[in-house]
């Protein structure tokens, strides 16, 4: 039985990732791992990438998670567990083994946008059986907050550090939610911790599909957003408010916008408290500031039209 | 029992494939193992094995699924040649870190650039302090019994290592040759079923796979890998006795080949070893005692038993298929730790041959005999890294 989403009930159940890792306070990894294995009583194979959330919840003959759990490099946590997927279905087949279990792997954005793209698009495309998700914080934070391709545009990083001449990063962001929808995979979802049912919701739903899966999570890193400790989910909810971060789902191709603000949020609200964008507080780079929420509207404008549409599609339809 | 054929060694290596049913085989396609991957591929596909497959993006990703499918607890392999060994790298150290019995051939390739597809043992010697064992073959029959005795020495208990499988590419990989096939429920049988250590499938028992492991503790870590590789060579050869009974074919850690009472030797891997022999046949009708040593486990490389095959011999070319540049052939500083268990030494030249698939004819090993002889008479060396079958 499915515990109901709320937070008295799910409290009750065990925790699946312990305390006692060595994660930051206050960082929205760990909190995203430990929301994603309460949302289903379903046995879970995880593996993650090497990152922050690997070499923090692994140590000599120390671990956090008590379900079985595997680390094998930086760019290969979908192949890595596309494998484990593949022998449990070997297994399985020969009666083996007769569980039910899922297979999820948790990576950083650097081993999702960039070095381990090519291995998520390859697992994906062979449609494993298997949940994959990135806790994006936007930059290489185990490394020292380098930029990745999931770097916001404007921001402050240790590689594109904002200069006299080059005020940040200059390139805009990819939209790897959007590109991993374009593999035609059966669910692609972007989700914020701070709307913890949406994110249940959507990992559930994510378990009752078979074949590939990803989700995209926004995660807070105060050390490389240079924001307060206890920052965590108010910023998560701003980046929803502002649409910086828009929660929205595409199952079988039909995208729907998950949740609305009542009022759009100016992008300067989810800007401010972060240390990383202040240089574009400056006289000179308000030009940025404006980019910003010219993309911000641009990009959330092409989501609705296409949820809209996709949703007329669906009445056309009935 | 058994069956003669006529095939070719990726078609041999496939077929060993096959009869051991891997739980779970990863795919990329490299010249010139590709076709050992689709012949495997059409067994799939006609339901001749029970595996399932993976068709990977990379051979990256094929080492990264061979892991992960092998900590899940049950049989994996896969195969790769040259450049795909070498993109594998990074994941070979993993494999073996994590004593993980993933049995590969390796079809020798060269390493680019200039780019070359052909038979060079770059690849896997690139690939021999990674923590693999590694058991070289010197023709379609060997790659074929390796093949099957790798299963059986990788998953042994007390060793729990991957084992490459190394045959040249195209001279062996591409040549049909007469050999025999083991029949389906003999290869079963002598592999066996598959003996999980550590499942990450099995959910009662959580494990986690892969930890940082600081300054305090890797070291013993890094001993461990050492330790055990100390034990493969009994299991090598155990195994090799049992293969024996039921095949008639003899295997031990390397193959000497009239070198009882030899003044003079080749020390040489794979194909060329079978051009070599024939020479050393005519040296011998001429009366001059010649011989060969064609090492077959080089990692764990068995260092004190070479030194004792050769302790008698006066001089010895150690040829390489591989080269390191700027130092002496890989195959070749490994006979130099031969020597530290001698009293007394041959004199030793190193010869660099066979780059990127040049043939390595019988006039290149008449070459390299008279120049021994020369050695033997005046016990001078003149120059001790020579290049052979090149164009000057």
């Amino acid at each position: 039985m499915t515990t109901p989403l709320r937070l008295k009930e799910l409290s009750k159940k065990e925790d699946r990732f312990t305390h006692g890792h060595r994660m930051c306070s206050g960082c929205g990894a760990p909190i995203i791992v430990k929301m994603v294995l309460l949302a289903s009583e379903y046995p879970v194979v995880a593996c993650s990438s090497t990152g922050c959330l690997e070499v923090s919840s692994c140590i000599s003959l120390l671990t956090a998670w008590k379900i079985p759990w595997i680390h094998s490099a930086f760019e290969n946590a979908a192949a890595t567990i596309a494998g484990t997927e593949t022998m449990y279905r070997a297994l399985k087949k020969q009666g083996k083994i007769d569980k039910e279990i899922k297979f999820i792997t948790f990576c950083g954005d650097g081993g999702t946008y960039d070095i381990g793209f090519q291995s998520l698009s390859g697992a994906m495309e062979r449609g494993h059986d298997m949940l994959y998700i990135c806790y994006d914080n936007g930059a290489y934070m185990n490394t020292g907050i380098q930029r990745s391709s999931a770097t916001p545009f404007g921001a402050d990083t240790t590689t594109n550090p904002a200069g006299s001449k080059i005020p940040g990063k200059l390139q805009k962001r990819k939209d790897l939610t959007k590109i991993m929808a374009a593999h035609n995979i059966p669910y692609v979802a972007q989700a914020s911790p701070a709307h913890w049912q949406d994110l249940i919701k959507k990992v559930r739903k994510a378990f009752e599909i078979k074949g590939p899966k990803f989700m995209n999570v926004i995660a807070p890193c105060n050390r490389g957003w240079r924001s307060r400790t206890d920052d965590a989910i108010a910023l998560c909810r701003l980046a929803v408010d502002t649409c910086y971060w828009p929660l929205y789902e595409v199952e079988n191709g039909v995208t729907k916008i998950t949740f609305k603000p009542k009022e759009k949020k100016p992008i300067v609200e989810f800007l401010k408290p972060q240390g990383r964008f202040k240089h574009l507080f400056k006289p000179e780079n308000e030009w940025m500031l404006k980019k910003i929420q010219e993309d911000i509207d641009h990009e959330w404008e092409l989501l609705q039209k296409c949820s809209v549409v996709e949703e007329k599609a669906k009445a056309e339809e009935k | 029992m058994g069956k003669i054929v006529a095939v070719t060694g990726n078609e041999a290596v496939a077929e060993a494939l096959r009869q051991i049913n891997p739980d779970v085989c990863a795919a990329y396609p490299i010249t010139p193992q590709t076709d050992m991957m689709q012949r495997f591929s059409s067994f799939v596909s006609d339901g001749k094995v029970d595996t399932e497959l993976i068709l990977v993006e990379s051979e990256h990703s094929a080492m990264s699924a061979c892991i992960g499918a092998s900590a899940g607890g049950g049989r994996v392999a896969t195969a790769t040649s040259g450049p795909g060994l070498a993109l594998m790298w990074e994941m070979l150290y993993v494999a073996s870190g994590m004593r993980l019995p993933i049995v590969m051939p390796v079809v020798n390739r060269s390493l680019s650039a200039p780019l070359n597809i052909h038979g060079d043992h770059s690849d896997a010697m690139g690939a021999r302090d990674s923590g693999w064992i590694q058991l070289w073959s010197e023709n379609a029959q060997e790659a074929y019994d390796n093949t099957i005795q790798a299963f059986r020495i990788g998953e042994h208990m007390e060793i729990r290592l991957p084992v490459m499988v190394c045959l040249d590419g195209f001279i062996i990989s591409h040549s049909i040759e007469r050999m025999e096939y083991l029949d389906d429920n003999v290869v079963k049988a002598f592999v066996g079923e598959y003996k999980s250590l550590n499942p990450l499938l099995d959910i009662e028992n959580p494990k986690s796979y892969g930890p940082l492991i600081l300054p305090d503790l890797y070291m013993e870590y890094k001993r461990a890998q050492h330790e055990v590789m100390t034990k493969v060579k009994d299991v090598v050869l155990n195994v090799a006795d049992d293969f024996e009974k039921l095949s008639k074919r003899k295997y031990g850690l390397f193959e000497t080949y009239r070198l009882d009472d030899a003044d003079i030797a080749i020390v040489i891997l794979n194909s060329a070893a079978g051009t070599a022999k024939d020479v050393i046949d005519q040296f011998r009708a001429k009366g001059i005692k010649a011989g060969l040593l064609k090492p077959r486990l080089f990692r764990p490389f068995p260092y004190e038993e070479v030194a004792d095959a050769i302790k008698n011999v006066k001089a010895l070319c150690v040829m390489d298929r591989a080269d390191s540049f700027g130092a002496y052939g890989p195959l070749f500083i490994e006979l130099c730790g031969v020597a530290l268990h001698l009293q007394e030494r041959p004199l030793m030249i190193n010869k660099i041959y066979g780059l990127g698939g040049r043939d390595f004819m019988p006039e290149h090993a008449e070459l390299v005999l008279n120049e021994l002889v020369e050695i033997s008479k005046t016990g001078k060396v003149k120059t001790f890294k020579e290049y052979i079958g090149v164009r000057e």
